[in-house]
């Protein structure tokens, strides 16, 4: 057990800090673009120089790097004020890109994962729907086959950025008279194909960043299916636990160090609120907490450079963080009294609305990528080993199953 | 970097349950709660005997020299079985003391006897209920005698030897002394506790002969500093005690049957359990961090060890309890195991200071590394 860099780990930390440093593009140079736009040009200068997606082999964009480089790569970046890439490529490099890997033929791997890398093209995710959210695999867009294609229709829910995005990852009901699972196909999509229409949904927080996605009559090629027809659910687990693991702890801005300064800054009564003691007792509770998670992320990495998969236990760090995030943010509201309910990023020069947009954002953390319900049934099942409940829609035909609403 | 112990080290992880298994069973634990014996001394030879209370003592004192990674291995395992004996009073607290401050005469006559368990240590400093801190004490020092009481002390009356922390008039308002139990002038009065399977007495001194350990005027820091070395072993006890908790709760939810199906089937309890996972997963990662940071002298210990000791309190108090839940009714019989860890959990909550003391000693640690 050793906590401290190595010789190399601390040469490849000044390598990547210098070239960040040298190459951090200017507000001048990126002046009228829109943030995607920003994110593809840092996104494309990264991968020019071999820093973007490190951790892939070099044939697909990639640096042959190990997990500890990444980590290190992230924290350097940390430090930096760079274009927000996470927001649109994560799906694509993050979820995508490791389907791609283990599922589609050298071909499709060639022509896409460089893309992906370099930030040109831009993929999203089509799995939940209106009938299927937690239960995922009750989704009901159908495909049918017809010649060398497959026809889709129905409707997807929930797809982060499905209006700009290039491709899609698609799973779809190819055969609704076998059990739910057995019947799943997975597919990936030209997000321009005729018959895909996007719609923005308003969040509470008042913005649109996930569409419904309806599709009529649109014909996907059988040369994009991945995996066997019938193996779909299989194929979507690769997705899915690369989504648990990217979506991480999330709730960016509202960590410990950030409630200690506001702590600092506030009162209550006539001293400052850091020197209360049920504040302290909470600010370090949390400590614990954000701790614990930035060292189980150690301790998977050190399982990951061994050559294991993410598996279950990565649930832990969108569940524990994202709750955590929650009360940290309504505490901060909290510490602030009146003034706390102030959605004004010009009202605010320390804190900006950190806090208050941060308590309208949670929400959606909690829910998206698999409710806290959900990643505790994974953590049940699937690391305890624990019995599921009983299913009424169990060995069932698909399309004999109740449906409500 | 690298965030795993050595394949030796989990070798002796594997050793270590396996003997446990075998020499401290449910019943052995029984066996003192029900007051058979005061403590498990048949165990205690047999843990002398692996070499467990020589681990970090170095060679030139009769130890093994090996490191507190190794320690922290043998500490956890002590906490799954809820061990009877006085291993943290004797290894975490009196032979850390004398490694810390003892002078070469005091390590040289009292570590070879640490290590090879002829002579059992304790810590006594509080002295009321509430924190005890360097203004409160009383107990005293004069002309070499030590007059006071300490009130709950674990394993006084099995111990042979006692570090405690006296008033002084310069430094920091204490210093730290090492008292032989067999002198005439020490009295030592069982007290009953939540936890029947640890011994405890209050200790009075009547002019007791005391031999200072360390600086005159320095004890109080030379306390927080082992507290803090002790905090990082306690929480891998305690982390011990809360895998054995989810053990428990997962094995009987399994094979406990209700409306016609195992209870660990329900989400109510599925996600209780899964609570305790997570609970236990960060307080381990975050004990990891304090191991490395023992072990290495590192400047971040007083930070990593009050949040190995926060994280490991809270788990091991959340899995105790919500063990005893997951069992229902039996749980709460004393024909059932659940007990001891629910009360070997409080015991090590409040052993070397409350989780409200660890969190304000772990914010003003937080606040100290900003500064710097």
């Amino acid at each position: 057990m050793d906590f401290e860099e190595t010789a190399a780990e601390t040469s490849f930390r000044e390598e990547a800090r210098n070239w960040l440093t040298a190459n951090v593009p200017s507000e001048a140079e990126m002046a009228g673009m829109s943030g995607i736009e920003r994110a593809q040009y840092w996104q494309k200068r990264k991968s020019d120089a071999g820093w973007a997606c490190i951790r892939w082999a070099k044939e697909f964009g990639g640096r042959d790097a190990n997990a500890i480089e990444n980590v290190i790569l992230g924290q350097e970046e940390a430090k930096l004020d760079l274009p927000e890439t996470g927001y649109y490529f994560a799906i694509g490099q993050g979820m995508a890109a490791p389907t791609l890997m283990s599922w589609a033929d050298k071909a499709a791997q060639e022509r896409f994962l460089p893309r992906l890398a370099s930030g040109e093209d831009v993929w999203c995710q089509l799995f939940s729907e209106p009938a299927g959210g937690s239960d995922l695999a009750a989704l009901r867009t159908k495909a049918e086959r017809d010649g060398d294609d497959w026809v889709i229709n129905g409707q997807k829910i929930w797809t982060s950025g499905a209006h700009y995005s290039d491709f899609g990852i698609l799973v779809v009901r190819t055969d609704p008279t076998v059990a739910k699972h057995a019947g799943l196909t997975y597919f990936y999509v030209d997000m321009k194909s005729p018959g895909i229409e996007t719609k923005p949904i308003r969040q509470i927080s008042g913005d649109a960043r996930f569409n419904e996605v309806y599709f009529t009559d649109v014909r996907i090629p059988d040369s994009q299916r991945m995996g066997n027809v019938g193996q779909g659910w299989q194929v979507a687990l690769t997705t899915l636990m690369n989504e648990r693991a990217s979506i991480g702890s999330g709730g960016g801005g509202v960590k410990f160090d950030v409630l200690k300064k506001l702590a600092e800054s506030v009162n209550i009564g006539d001293r400052p609120a850091i020197e209360d003691s049920a504040v302290r007792a909470k600010l370090a509770s949390w400590y614990v907490e954000e701790a614990g998670l930035k060292y189980t992320s150690f301790r998977t990495l050190s399982a990951i450079s061994k050559g294991a998969n993410p598996g279950p236990e990565n649930s832990i760090g969108k569940l524990v963080g994202a709750r955590k995030t929650q009360d940290m943010a309504s505490f901060a509201i909290d510490l602030l009294e009146q003034q706390g309910i102030v959605r004004d990023a010009a009202f605010d020069e320390q804190f900006g609305a950190l806090f208050q947009d941060t308590y309208m954002a949670i929400p959606g953390l909690r829910i998206a990528g698999g409710t806290d319900e959900i990643m505790a049934n994974i953590i049940a099942e699937r690391v305890l080993g624990l019995p599921q409940e009983p299913r009424s829609d169990k060995g069932i035909p698909f399309n004999e199953v109740p449906t409500g609403n | 970097m690298n965030f795993e112990f050595s394949d030796e080290q989990n070798l002796l992880r594997d050793q270590a349950r396996g003997f446990l298994d075998d020499n401290c069973s449910p019943a052995v634990v029984r066996g003192v709660l029900d007051g058979q014996e005061a403590w498990a001394s048949g165990l205690w030879k047999k843990i002398v005997e692996m070499g467990w209370t020589a681990t970090v003592i170095p060679e030139e004192f009769g130890g093994l020299g090996l490191t507190h990674l190794e320690l922290v291995v043998i500490a956890e395992e002590l906490g799954r079985c809820a061990a009877p004996v006085p291993f943290s009073s004797s290894v975490y607290l009196a032979t850390e003391a004398i490694l810390a401050a003892g002078s070469q005469a005091q390590k040289e006559h009292w570590l070879p006897k640490l290590a090879a368990g002829e002579v059992i240590g304790c810590l006594g400093y509080a002295e009321a209920a509430g924190q005890t801190t360097a203004k409160s004490l009383q107990a005293k020092v004069t002309g070499g005698k030590l007059t006071g009481h300490k009130t709950v002390v674990a394993d006084a009356q099995i111990a042979q030897l006692m570090v405690v922390a006296a008033a002084s008039d310069s430094g920091d308002g204490a210093s730290l002394y090492l008292v032989q139990l067999d002198d005439p002038g020490v009295v030592i009065d069982e007290v009953i506790t939540l936890d029947p399977t640890r011994p405890h007495a209050g200790v009075t001194f009547n002019g007791a002969n005391a031999e200072l350990l360390g600086g005159e005027g320095h004890g109080w820091t030379q306390l927080e500093a082992l507290l803090d070395r002790a905090a990082v072993l306690l929480a891998w006890e305690q982390l011990g005690g809360s895998e054995a908790c989810l053990e428990m709760a997962k094995n009987y939810a399994m094979g406990r049957y209700a409306f016609g199906r195992a209870i660990a089937s329900y989400q109510a309890i599925k996600h209780k359990l899964a609570d305790m996972y997570v609970k236990n997963t960060l307080a381990r990662s975050n004990a990891y961090f304090g191991a490395w940071a023992l072990s290495t002298d590192a400047a971040e210990l007083p930070l990593a060890a009050a949040t190995a000791r926060v994280g490991s309190t809270q788990a091991y108090y959340f899995s105790s309890k919500e063990n005893i839940q997951t069992h229902g009714g039996m749980g709460y019989t004393w024909e059932f195991d659940c007990q001891f860890y629910y009360r070997r959990s409080k015991l090590l909550a409040v052993n070397i200071g409350s989780e409200t003391l660890w969190q304000e000693k772990l914010l003003r640690a937080a606040e100290r590394a900003n500064a710097a």
